[in-house]
């Protein structure tokens, strides 16, 4: 210890002693509860308050997840529906069209068919009238050639001529 | 970058010119102490040693403690060494770059007469801290207190002391020691210095008197404590008053820090126990950076409160004592009684345990005092080079040698004590906190 004789900064002297304790636990006091223990409580409300926000930002997260998962099966099933309305609907229509075309058909051809009925019948009716007629027209001629008795084939020939211009068809 | 640069140029600059001007001081006032010493002393001393006059090279010799008459010896060269011890030490002045003199209270405990109060401003301290004028028989030498120990000497409230000098001699028991003497009125008186707690290892031992002044440490620690006991309420409002907000000013300077103690010394040593010695960690580390950096500034006087082995040893007592009262049944039964080793490692490792409560506590309290002195004396070394190689001011172009040496050197030095300020704060933080750890350590067996 001789090479630090006389080293003042080495001696222990009592003021220096007494006075660096005194301060140093007035200071320890002090600062404990005035500053490093409202820091401290600040802090940790500080980090608790972020792992919360964090905690939060995470379900929030995971809950909007959720949410989108939701939307997006909704979304698939209403885009399903959709194409099974589409479908059905076509089908509709295209059973309807079939429909409509099948009767149509049928009644085109129910149409056609009575109008053939309709005609035959006619044609029947207007070949009796027609019958007729000829039958009267004949019988009147011959009845009237019969009351004239015609001299020549000229005169007969001329006869016939004004029967047939008498004769009207109607 | 650049602006510190030229700022750390500028700093180091003018810590030379300080010390330089201290030296040129020096001289002039010795000089003129002799001058007028021989004036007074020649007419009035006829029992006077032969030979005092032929120069400069003779010395006093004291050859009675009390009373032999005395030159006032003006002392050419630098004494590096001395110095530098004289910066570091406490003093009872608080001395700004050897201009600024502040008078500090003094508190003497006197053994015969009780307590004295009285302001260190009655003893007009000049160069070297030396007092003009003495009080009572107080005188101040070197900076410090020191008491005349000689019966006879009337004491007055106010003489003028006209120098110190030292003599070795020796004493009572045949050891050689380094008496000083107060020079007054062409008679030298034995000093003695106040009472120093070391049973006389370091030259100290207790004397007649306790000096209890608030000396330049004890100054330096009210300011640094209030400085930071300012800061840190400033920044302990901010987490009221600025509640959910992110940190600014003090607060987000000091946080991180008040973090990183939390995080990397705090919670890996003590544990779940943290909270509770976290305030004495951060207590240890902001009174050793505050303190280590206040006397890093320049100018202010080198103060070298970390650097004393007093206040680091009661910052190491604490510890010890807290250490120790909180330790816990294992923490003894380890020392005591290691369980799982066989008797004759017990033989050897219990003495080496009980050793080891003793020597933690020391190391801690060297460790800091150790390398915070030895920062403050290699800057003071470096800065005298300017000294050393100007022949104590004689030569100018040494002078300037010495300067060109000195100026890097010291930026150098500064640097890495800035380093050592922070390094050593943590270092005694987390050793405190890992004592304290294993001490208050569950074991799971």
């Amino acid at each position: 210890m001789i090479f630090l004789s006389g080293f003042a900064p080495f001696q222990p002297t009592p003021g220096l002693a007494l006075w660096s304790l005194v301060i140093f636990l007035l200071f320890w006091w002090l600062m404990s509860k005035y500053a490093f223990k409202p820091m401290m409580d600040g802090l940790k409300k500080r980090e608790d308050n972020i792992a919360s926000a964090l905690g939060e930002a995470e379900k929030a997260r995971e809950e909007m997840a959720k949410l989108k998962a939701e939307n997006e099966s909704i979304l698939a099933e209403a885009r399903e529906e959709r194409a099974k309305i589409l479908r059905e609907a076509k089908e509709t229509r295209d059973k309807i069209v079939t429909e409509a075309k099948e009767k149509a058909k049928e009644e085109a051809s129910r149409i056609v068919t009575t109008a053939k009925v309709e005609i035959e019948n006619e044609k029947q009716a207007a070949m009796v009238t027609v019958k007729n007629q000829v039958g009267n027209m004949a019988t009147e001629i011959a009845e009237k050639i019969l009351k004239k008795q015609l001299a020549g084939k000229e005169d007969h020939e001329s006869f016939v001529n004004t029967l047939v211009k008498e004769i009207q068809l109607n | 970058m650049k602006l510190k640069f030229s700022l750390a140029i500028f700093l180091s600059i003018l810590t030379l010119l300080g010390f330089s001007q201290d030296q040129h001081d020096h001289d002039h006032k010795h000089g003129e102490d002799h001058h007028h010493h021989n004036h007074t002393h020649v007419s009035d001393d006829g029992d006077h040693n032969h030979g005092h006059h032929d120069g400069d090279h003779h010395k006093n010799d004291f050859h009675t403690d009390c009373g032999a008459s005395a030159d006032v010896i003006e002392h050419h060269g630098y004494d590096p060494a001395a110095t530098a011890i004289h910066h570091i030490s406490d003093a009872n002045v608080f001395t700004i770059m050897d201009m600024v003199r502040i008078p500090l209270p003094a508190i003497i405990y006197n053994r015969e007469r009780g307590i004295e109060v009285f302001s260190t401003g009655k003893f007009d301290a000049g160069h070297h801290d030396n007092g003009h004028y003495g009080y009572k028989d107080y005188v101040l030498y070197e900076g410090n207190i020191h008491r005349i120990v000689c019966d006879g000497f009337a004491s007055m409230d106010k003489y003028e002391v006209q120098g110190f000098d030292t003599a070795k001699k020796k004493n009572a028991d045949g050891k050689s020691v380094e008496n000083k003497y107060a020079i007054i009125d062409g008679k030298g008186y034995l000093l003695e210095q106040k009472t120093i707690w070391d049973g006389g290892l370091l030259g100290g031992g207790i004397t007649g008197f306790m000096d209890f002044s608030p000396t330049k440490n004890v100054v330096s620690m009210i300011i640094v404590c209030l400085f930071l006991f300012w800061l840190f309420t400033k920044a302990a409002k901010a987490y009221r008053t600025r509640d959910g907000q992110a940190p600014s000013g003090v607060q987000s300077f000091l946080e991180p820090v008040f973090q990183f103690i939390r995080d990397d010394v705090a919670v890996p040593f003590l544990g779940d126990k943290h909270e509770k010695f976290l305030p004495l960690l951060m207590t240890i580390f902001f009174f050793i950076l505050g303190l280590n950096l206040w006397g890093q500034i320049p100018f202010l006087g080198s103060v070298n409160v970390t650097g004393s082995l007093t206040v680091t040893a009661v910052m190491a007592i604490l510890v010890f004592l807290i250490t120790n009262f909180k330790g816990n049944k294992d923490y003894w039964k380890h020392i005591l009684w290691p369980p799982d080793t066989p008797w004759f490692v017990k033989i050897i490792l219990i003495p080496v345990e009980i050793l080891g409560l003793f020597i933690k506590p020391l190391t801690l309290m060297l460790r800091l005092a150790g390398n915070i002195s030895a920062g403050h004396i290699a800057i003071l070394s470096f800065v005298g080079l300017i000294f050393i190689f100007g022949k104590a001011g004689e030569s100018m172009p040494g002078s300037l040698t010495g300067t060109a040496l000195a100026i890097p050197l010291t930026m150098f030095m500064m640097a890495i004590e800035l380093i050592v300020a922070f390094v050593q704060a943590f270092v005694f933080t987390i050793l405190t906190a890992s004592y304290i750890g294993a001490a208050t350590e569950e074991h799971h067996h």
